[in-house]
């Protein structure tokens, strides 16, 4: 059996289905990212996983234990950081280390190891209180508690959400290094271009799981055409475009617009003149394979239609 | 094109204590532009935005905005902008039209006049079936797209977004967008903080913070230029990685 093994999960707030017949798979030493929006039911689903709350429905089996019957055992297997910054303020870095050490039983020099990349950047302000601690200084302490008893499985709720491009690339690395040590990681973001990064993600949007496998595997599954216009112009463009015959979306990404149509009758030059009949004489359009914030908008533009 | 400034700041500093946020700022932003106010967290962009609202008081320097001095002038200031913060946009407990009736009776609309703002809002919006609903029962992505509108809703000179499009689905991240650029079509000029950097490249100009001070500024074409860089994201990594 997979390390986190989850069939049919459902979970409702009143009459908010937060999960919509989950499944996951992620098998030991894996590195699955959840990739969805606030609301999709991220952070539900990690409740779950982590024995924190109780699914309506569903088959759950995390590390080969049940969350439900199984949690205290469950827990110790488990490293979380929640998205919210759970650690305590008015203790110093280092004394927040040494308490979550102790709740599992170990200490900080038995495990330095395993966070010693991560907590030297911080160890200088060890006698700090947590509370004063910077975002990014913050993050890395929250890791390390989450890493200090030597978990097996490492649940991150929205780990980057709020910090800059940098730091975020950072923290990825910081994981990688981590998943050196055998440890199974699941961690979710809202960023789509982090996708990538890991080894299989899920696709959540509106409590169901909308798309699974290796990123790869994901945008090859897209079989439309995408036609990227490059203009200084994106506004206008975009307007010209939206006012095209048969477009299906006409979206922004970055310096590039994405064109898809509803049927295959287009061509390169095709647009290029449409556009220059429409006074955008700049663009330079070209077809591009689809990325995973191609396939999510996709399938809400699908959704929204039904 | 020649256009009036309407943000000039020379020489902005800003201390708490020992500690330096703001380091000597100098930069103006035109009427109508899209103004994009990047770095990382913790680089100072909260506190600059914070003196250009009126805030709070710079230590040290010059700073003007939509024609007044944010030293005198806080009350004029306040009434010539918009803002939409990163944490609290809308109270949860009133529906969408008592929220919107609520800030325009603020900035003193009179009553006409938020009835037909309203009704406009409500046909561009397609929120006919939202507006009598409470705050709290709304997705996400229409709270922060309401938030907008309400913020520009008495027609400010300048609106100030910080990190409007955090944690929104990918779709209703461009119809923000999309109102953005309405925004500036109707003669609004626009200051927005944002970690997305493809959005740093929907700005006209982009002004990247770090440690306090400024480390670059100008159109994405002209970043990307001088830091070899093929997007934003890389010229970013590089500013930051460079120190």
């Amino acid at each position: 059996m997979a390390e986190i093994e989850i069939n049919n999960l459902y979970k409702s707030y009143g009459d908010v289905k937060a999960l919509d017949n989950v499944c996951l798979s992620v098998e030991k030493n894996g590195f699955c990212g959840l990739i969805g929006p606030d609301g999709a039911g991220k952070t539900t689903l990690m409740r779950v996983i982590t024995s924190l709350l109780v699914p309506d429905s569903g088959e759950i089996s995390i590390g080969g234990l049940d969350p439900i019957k199984e949690y205290k055992k469950l827990r110790l297997k488990l490293g979380y950081m929640p998205g919210k910054f759970s650690l305590y303020q008015d203790l110093s870095v280092e004394e927040n280390l040494r308490f979550f050490a102790g709740v599992f039983g170990t200490s900080i020099k038995e495990n330095y190891h395993l966070i010693k990349n991560i907590y030297s950047h911080i160890e200088p302000f060890k006698n700090r209180r947590a509370g004063k601690l910077s975002g990014g200084m913050k993050q890395k302490l929250a890791l390390s508690c989450a890493l200090i008893h030597k978990p097996e499985i490492l649940i991150l709720d929205e780990p980057t959400t709020g910090v800059d491009a940098v730091s975020r690339r950072e923290f990825w690395e910081m994981l990688g290094e981590i998943r050196n040590y055998g440890i199974t990681i699941l961690v979710s973001t809202p960023y789509m271009e982090e996708a990538v990064l890991c080894d299989q993600v899920s696709l959540l949007f509106d409590g169901k799981v909308v798309e699974s496998g290796t990123p790869k595997q994901i945008v090859e599954r897209f079989s439309s055409t995408i036609f990227a216009v490059k203009t200084v112009n994106i506004p206008a463009s975009l307007k010209v475009l939206r006012n095209m015959e048969d477009a299906k979306s006409v979206n922004s990404f970055g310096q590039n617009i994405h064109v898809v149509f509803n049927d295959g009758n287009h061509s390169v030059e095709q647009i290029t003149n449409y556009l220059i009949k429409n006074n955008i004489t700049d663009a330079k359009v070209s077809i591009i394979n689809a990325g995973i914030e191609d396939c999510f908008i996709d399938y809400i533009i699908r959704q929204n239609k039904n | 094109m020649y256009r009036e400034n309407i943000i000039e700041v020379e020489n902005l500093v800003k201390k708490f204590g020992d500690f330096t946020a703001n380091d000597n700022l100098c930069f103006e932003v035109k009427k109508s532009e899209i103004f994009g106010f990047l770095g990382a967290n913790g680089a100072g962009k909260t506190t600059a935005i914070k003196i250009l609202c009126g805030l709070l008081f710079p230590t040290s320097g010059k700073v003007m905005v939509a024609g007044y001095d944010v030293y005198k002038k806080r009350h004029e200031i306040r009434k010539n902008i918009g803002y939409m913060s990163q944490g609290f946009s809308l109270y949860e407990d009133l529906t969408v039209k008592e929220n919107i009736e609520f800030y325009a009776g603020i900035y003193g609309l009179k009553r006409s006049e938020i009835k037909t703002r309203f009704e406009d809002l409500v046909q561009k919006l397609g929120i006919d079936e939202l507006k009598n609903k409470f705050v709290r029962d709304l997705p996400l992505g229409w709270k922060q797209k309401i938030a907008f509108s309400v913020a520009i809703f008495h027609k400010p000179q300048i609106v100030f977004l910080d990190e409007p499009t955090s944690g929104v689905d990918p779709i209703t991240r461009r119809q923000f967008w999309d109102l953005i650029y309405e925004a500036v079509e109707s003669g609004i000029t626009v200051f927005v903080t944002t970690h997305y950097l493809d959005e740093a490249e929907y700005c006209d100009r982009v002004c990247i913070m770090a440690e306090g001070r400024i480390d670059a500024i100008g159109t994405p074409d002209e970043l990307k230029a001088r830091f070899q860089s093929k997007n934003m994201d890389e010229v970013f990594v590089k500013i930051a990685r460079g120190k």
